[in-house]
């Protein structure tokens, strides 16, 4: 079993317009940026895009925002260093947010690829983003019913991937890696080292390789956080 | 009233380090974004603390000195952080399975209001702009205790110790203590329990410049800090 892709290009070649993404990565740590820039240069729109942030920058999810192919964000936190790109498509109106509490956007992650339709946490319960939601109790405290979510493509960042697409991650940047890889028809992982069948302890693997499709390599991988120290942007020529 | 109450409020260092002094030996918390954050700074010598970041580190310790930063290695608010022995890496399932499995000792977070009936108003002014809400409603759910950091009142003196809060909520009933710039204030069965007060504040001045009814039990004690 081999799954992986010779090239960025091809392993975004999938996704169409119109496609719900989930991309993980927490700010910029186990952001895959050159997976999202690879999709840029595809050029998919109207797509959906899940992630804990709506971008910082010029690069990564707000690159993508800034040439217009998100339609929607489903996110916890849409502010940043830097959150103008995001912040002025929707104060204007160019783009839908579906704001979800932090907790609740990883466990509807996680419900989507476990295959639980369903699920109640108290997070929520009485506030604004209840509204409308079913509401139960249980042993005398309330709960709020939250749906799984699930996606059509992860593209996610891990640390070591063999050909069966075991991963492994990189400290902080695991963040919502894993839950994302369950929840995906497809999910492409960049790694920062592939590594022969066998050099991935068991004991050590997070993401087993059921949960993987394609694997790419990229051996050194930018960091979100100092491509926006740099002033950068992408593609360049959006400068 | 003002210029005289500025005189004599707590800074937020000062505010920070009396939450600090409440933080048990051996356990596990959670410190918001921002101002909480500061808590940790105040820590008392001899206490083993746990700190937990819900992006999915526990054990971590200090900022790392300016270039030395890993930018896989960062807080919630998104600071590079440094590994203390005995840290963790996990997943945000696993993260917020800590928080709302009420695993965590003490979540601290900041306000806009809180009410009598321990009701937290923090995520949004409600008042347009992009709305933002973070963790900050599953935190307020599962921690053994939840505490607040704030101002006694707002920059325009109005109260943010309230008797319902007029912002939108971010969690119904679950502030357990209130650390202001002026008190210690306690959420008992529905009403504030006033447990501190500056010794320069009367309790009829501080009752005017709070929103519902200060109850006392058991005798006041000075809110006494460190010049910081």
């Amino acid at each position: 079993m081999d799954k992986t892709l010779s090239s960025l290009a091809e392993a975004v070649s999938g996704i169409g317009d119109g496609a719900t993404i989930m991309i993980g990565g927490f700010g910029g740590s186990g952001a895959p940026i050159e997976l999202i820039h690879a999709l840029i240069d595809r050029g998919s729109r109207n797509l959906t895009v899940i992630n804990n942030n709506a971008g910082n920058g010029h690069v990564g999810i707000a690159a993508m925002i800034e040439q217009n192919m998100i339609s929607k964000m489903i996110c916890s936190f849409p502010r940043s260093a830097d959150p103008k790109v995001f912040t002025d498509l929707y104060l204007s109106g160019g783009i839908e947010l579906d704001l979800v509490p932090q907790g609740t956007l990883a466990e509807r992650i996680r419900a989507g690829g476990a295959g639980i339709p369903a699920f109640y946490t108290p997070t929520g319960f009485g506030t604004d983003l209840a509204v409308g939601k079913p509401i139960a109790e249980f042993e005398g405290r309330s709960y709020v019913q939250e749906r799984w979510l699930k996606a059509d493509f992860a593209l996610i960042k891990a640390e070591l991937g063999d050909p069966m697409g075991n991963l492994t991650y990189r400290m902080a940047a695991r963040n919502f890696n894993p839950l994302m890889a369950m929840a995906a028809e497809r999910t492409i992982a960049q790694v920062s080292s592939l590594v022969p069948l066998g050099e991935i302890d068991p004991e050590s693997v997070v993401t087993p390789g059921i949960f993987v499709d394609g694997l790419v390599e990229i051996s050194t991988p930018k960091q979100e956080e100092i491509l926006n120290r740099r002033g950068a942007r992408y593609p360049e020529s959006a400068a | 009233m003002s210029e005289q109450l500025n005189a004599i409020k707590l800074s937020n260092a000062q505010i920070a380090w009396r939450a600090a002094q409440d933080i048990e030996d051996g356990s596990y918390v959670n410190l918001g974004i921002g101002f909480p954050e500061m808590i940790a700074k105040f820590q008392p010598q001899g206490r083993d603390v746990v700190y937990h970041t819900e992006n999915g580190v526990l054990g971590f310790g200090k900022a790392p000195p300016e270039g030395e930063e890993d930018w896989d290695l960062i807080n919630a608010g998104k600071k590079a952080i440094t590994l203390k022995p005995g840290s963790a890496f996990f997943h945000h399932a696993d993260s917020f399975a800590m928080v709302r499995g009420g695993h965590l000792d003490l979540a601290v977070l900041g306000a806009y209001q809180v009410a009598e009936t321990g009701d937290l108003a923090n995520w949004s002014t409600g008042r347009g702009g992009v709305p933002a809400v973070g963790g900050a409603m599953d935190l307020v759910h599962g921690a053994k205790r939840v505490a607040v950091v704030t101002d006694h009142v707002t920059k325009t003196g109005e109260p943010k110790l309230v008797k319902h809060c007029t912002m939108p909520l971010t969690g119904v009933g679950c502030v357990t203590r209130i650390y202001t710039s002026l008190a210690v204030v306690d959420i008992d069965q529905g009403h504030f329990l006033l447990r501190e007060k500056l010794a320069a504040l009367s309790f009829d001045d501080l009752q005017a410049l709070t929103g519902a009814t200060l109850n006392i039990a058991g005798g006041i004690s000075d809110l006494d800090t460190p010049k910081l």
